[in-house]
């Protein structure tokens, strides 16, 4: 074999292995090779085999092998270019050990390059974890058709990790593989490989949690339909407990079957995973999940919101602004797709739409009436009705999943789809009551939801609002009074009604609230200490005055908003009832000796020079305050006015 | 039929906004821009009481030797305005009224899409696709 391998570079520069490297890349390959006993080189599996240089590596093991050398996606695809294997559509010896010639240039930092391989390289480094496996159900006779070698790499690798895994369990590939025909770009399906593997490695470590969550939850590819035989196990709940555990970022899986838009054929594993996520999201699968709660799911997959949005257009197939599980398990396969590289497509693939989704993964538990409106529906009708049920049933489906019959065009399907055609007309009968409950339920929801983003949205967003915040002077009842705590409380509750806080505005606010309750703190002191002076020569006396002054000052402390009135007033007023508190004590003063009066009389003069201050300091205040609201409006205007100028 | 779709926000900034002969945009706009002054003139003269029982679609805006302006509003205060060529006499009240409806639950739809901000310019292909639809009639 390396012989072979050595001199058998057929398009490249002869490639020469050292030993050690000799020896490395034959096992590499044996293992790749052996691996998919009955995994699809190209054409009958005993003519692999028998090709000298042994046979050709089966694509799953292979791109497994090259995810682990944790290059990335791009240089591998690099590298499958250059070595051959696509030009051949196969890995055989000679492509596989260019490639991993270029591995290990490319681990080394040279350039992947034909040339690189004549250097003296250290052996490529993989860390493929060697209890990989299983679950993957390496579904050869998905191969068949128009399948790409590189996307039957993924699926190969599925079988692979399972093979190497578990030699024990050697699944009899069926040796039916055919090279397939010319695929979509490689890039997404070499990186959906990486997926994969991390993947499986992760599934290998015990649910331990691979570093990129997102590729942990790499299903791969799973024959849809195909009736792999042997794998009966079904890892995917296994699978699927790992990849609860992942954070969502989803990764392309590919897929397999005989369709030709591969790219967007859900694949057991996938939809799996599709479930549990939605599950996670929202525990009755058959309920949906709101626009608000997928937005924030989806958001995390790093994609743009353009992108997003373009998703959920095409997923949405009501819309309704809820995702039933059709809908979701489609609109997560597109973001998956979109992660991996895949443009999005024009319109929802035949594969992603609802009614056949939920007849691709049928559940044989499943009641024939419903089973056959399923099957019914499978061509793609577009029936949205069935939705309902359909979700019911993909549900149970996905619960227990068995061997997925994958066949699309199963006769045993279509014979009960003609059985029960009859009973079509009843379901369909029903429908129209059950899409009005849903719809009904939906349309709640999605007010809800709709009305809640647009308020979180409203909240965050203030710069466009979907209504300008009211003015405070609007729910400020005195416009006039200066009254700077109502004022502040007043924008509190605009701020709810409008939705919108007024940033610039609240800042300044309490600003002026310091110097007024300063000067307080401040004239609180003079007044006491005007009538402590008082007190001093008229105890008795200036209980009164005492008494009036002081509670004045506390007053306006603590209620200021009364004080705030009362002082807005001329100061005459405030000297009012310092005027009419000093009154008071006027007559007990007269009976007094004019000793006491002269005090009192004092105490008075202060209190009114004390009045004054406060006086001035009020139309101060106001006046400042009068200055904020004229900013505050001019920075409304030019908010007004720039507004339509960003949109337009 | 319509040679000039437009959607405006309820802050009278324009949301969408698409015209077919691609070269006089700017006279389109404009069209649309004083239409805005007549919707707001019906919505006004409903008063405050009728809100609810106002119906949505305006009629004719007002009419220019070679266009005609219709206009629609909604509950939420977005306008719906359309252009159409005076030449096409074919096109009847009950027509623009369908396009209007259209119109609307297409706006209904982007509104679902919780990626959608209120308030953000329209992106939706499928909008833009129905527009398309409505426009391409004409020409």
């Amino acid at each position: 074999m390396e012989a072979a391998a050595g001199g058998g570079c057929g398009s490249g520069p002869p490639l020469l292995l050292s030993e050690g490297e000799q020896q490395c890349y034959s096992e590499l390959f044996a293992r790749c090779a052996g691996a998919a006993a009955g995994g699809p080189g190209s054409g009958p599996p005993e003519a692999a085999r028998a090709a000298p240089g042994a046979a050709t590596a089966a694509a799953g093991p292979v791109a497994d092998l090259f995810r682990a050398s944790q290059l990335p996606a791009e240089t591998l695809h690099q590298i499958t270019e250059l070595c051959g294997a696509k030009r051949v559509g196969y890995f055989g010896p000679t492509q596989f050990y260019v490639a991993l010639k270029l591995i290990a240039a490319a681990q080394s930092g040279l350039p992947v390059r034909i040339e690189s391989i004549q250097c003296e390289l250290p052996l490529p480094r993989f860390m493929m974890s060697k209890t990989d496996g299983e679950i993957r159900f390496g579904n050869p006779a998905e191969l068949h058709g128009t399948k790409m070698q590189i996307p039957y790499l993924i699926t190969e690798k599925n079988t692979f990790k399972r093979m190497d895994d578990e030699d024990k369990q050697q699944e009899t590939q069926s040796p039916t593989m055919s090279p397939l025909a010319s695929p979509p770009s490689s890039p997404p399906h070499y990186q959906r490989v990486p997926l994969s593997h991390g993947y499986s490695k992760l599934r290998s470590s015990t649910e331990q949690m691979h570093p990129a969550p997102y590729d942990a939850r790499q299903p791969l590819v799973q024959p849809e339909g195909a009736s792999t035989g042997g794998p009966g196990a079904k890892p995917p709940r296994h699978q699927t407990s790992l990849i609860r555990s992942f954070s969502v970022e989803r990764e392309p899986q590919d897929n397999n079957s005989n369709y030709p838009d591969e790219p967007w054929r859900i694949t057991e594993e996938q939809r799996e995973y599709y479930v549990n996520q939605f599950r996670s999201l929202q525990p009755d699968p058959s309920s949906f999940i709101s626009g608000s709660v997928a937005k924030n799911f989806f958001t995390k997959s790093k994609l743009s919101i353009p992108e997003l949005s373009y998703i959920w257009e095409l997923s949405d197939a009501d819309c309704d602004g809820a995702l039933t599980l059709p809908e979701f398990c489609a609109a997560f396969h597109l973001i998956v797709a979109r992660k991996n590289g895949y443009p999005l497509p024009e319109g929802l693939p035949p594969t992603l739409q609802p009614e056949y989704l939920q007849a691709a993964f049928p559940k044989p538990k499943w009641e024939c009436a419903l089973f056959d409106s399923y099957s019914e529906s499978m061509p793609a009708n577009q029936q949205p009705r069935d939705l309902n049920r359909m979700e019911k049933l993909s549900i149970k489906d996905m619960a227990d999943f068995p061997v997925p019959i994958q066949d699309v065009t199963g006769d045993d399907k279509q014979a009960l789809k003609n059985t029960v055609d009859e009973v079509l007309p009843k379901d369909m009968s029903e429908d129209p009551a059950t899409p009005k409950d849903s719809n009904s339920l939906k349309a709640r929801p999605r007010s809800r939801s709709y009305s809640s983003t647009s308020i979180e949205e409203a909240m965050k967003r203030g710069e466009d609002p979907p209504t300008p915040p009211p003015r405070p002077q609007k729910t400020h009842s005195r416009a006039s009074s200066l009254d700077l705590n109502k004022v502040f409380q007043p924008s509190v509750p605009a701020t709810k009604s409008g939705l919108l806080p007024p940033p610039p505005a609240l800042p300044p606010r309490p600003c002026p609230s310091q110097p007024e309750q300063a000067s307080e703190a401040e004239l609180h002191p003079q007044l006491n200490r005007a009538p402590s002076q008082a007190a001093e020569s008229s105890p008795t006396k200036k209980d009164l005055p005492y008494s009036q002054p002081p509670s004045k000052p506390i007053r306006r402390k603590f209620r200021p908003e009364n004080q705030a009135t009362e002082n807005q007033e001329p100061s005459t007023t405030v000297g009012g009832p310092a005027s009419v508190a000093a009154a008071k004590p006027h007559p007990t003063v007269q009976k007094q000796s004019s000793k006491q009066k002269k005090a009192i009389q004092t105490a008075i003069r202060k209190n009114k020079e004390a009045n004054a201050v406060l006086a001035r300091l009020n139309s101060e205040l106001q006046q400042q305050l009068k200055e904020v609201h004229q900013e505050r409006i001019a920075l409304e205007n030019q908010l007004e006015q720039l507004r339509p100028v960003t949109v337009l | 039929m319509a040679v000039c779709v437009a959607v405006i926000a309820k802050e009278n900034y324009p949301l969408y906004i698409r015209s077919v002969p691609t070269e006089n945009e700017l006279k389109f706009h404009y069209m649309v821009h004083t239409s805005l002054d007549v919707v707001d003139e019906k919505i006004s003269a409903m008063g405050k009481a009728l809100v609810d029982q106002r119906e949505l679609y305006l009629g004719l805006l007002y009419p220019t030797e070679d266009y005609k302006v219709y206009g629609y509003v909604t509950n939420s205060r977005v306008k719906f305005v359309m252009v159409v060529d005076s030449s096409n006499t074919a096109l009847r009240d009950n027509e623009i009224r369908s396009m209007f409806r259209k119109l609307h639950s297409s706006y209904t739809d982007v509104m679902c899409n919780p990626f959608y901000n209120p308030g953000d310019c329209i992106q939706s292909r499928a909008f833009d696709s129905m527009v398309t639809s409505m426009m391409i009639q004409v020409c």
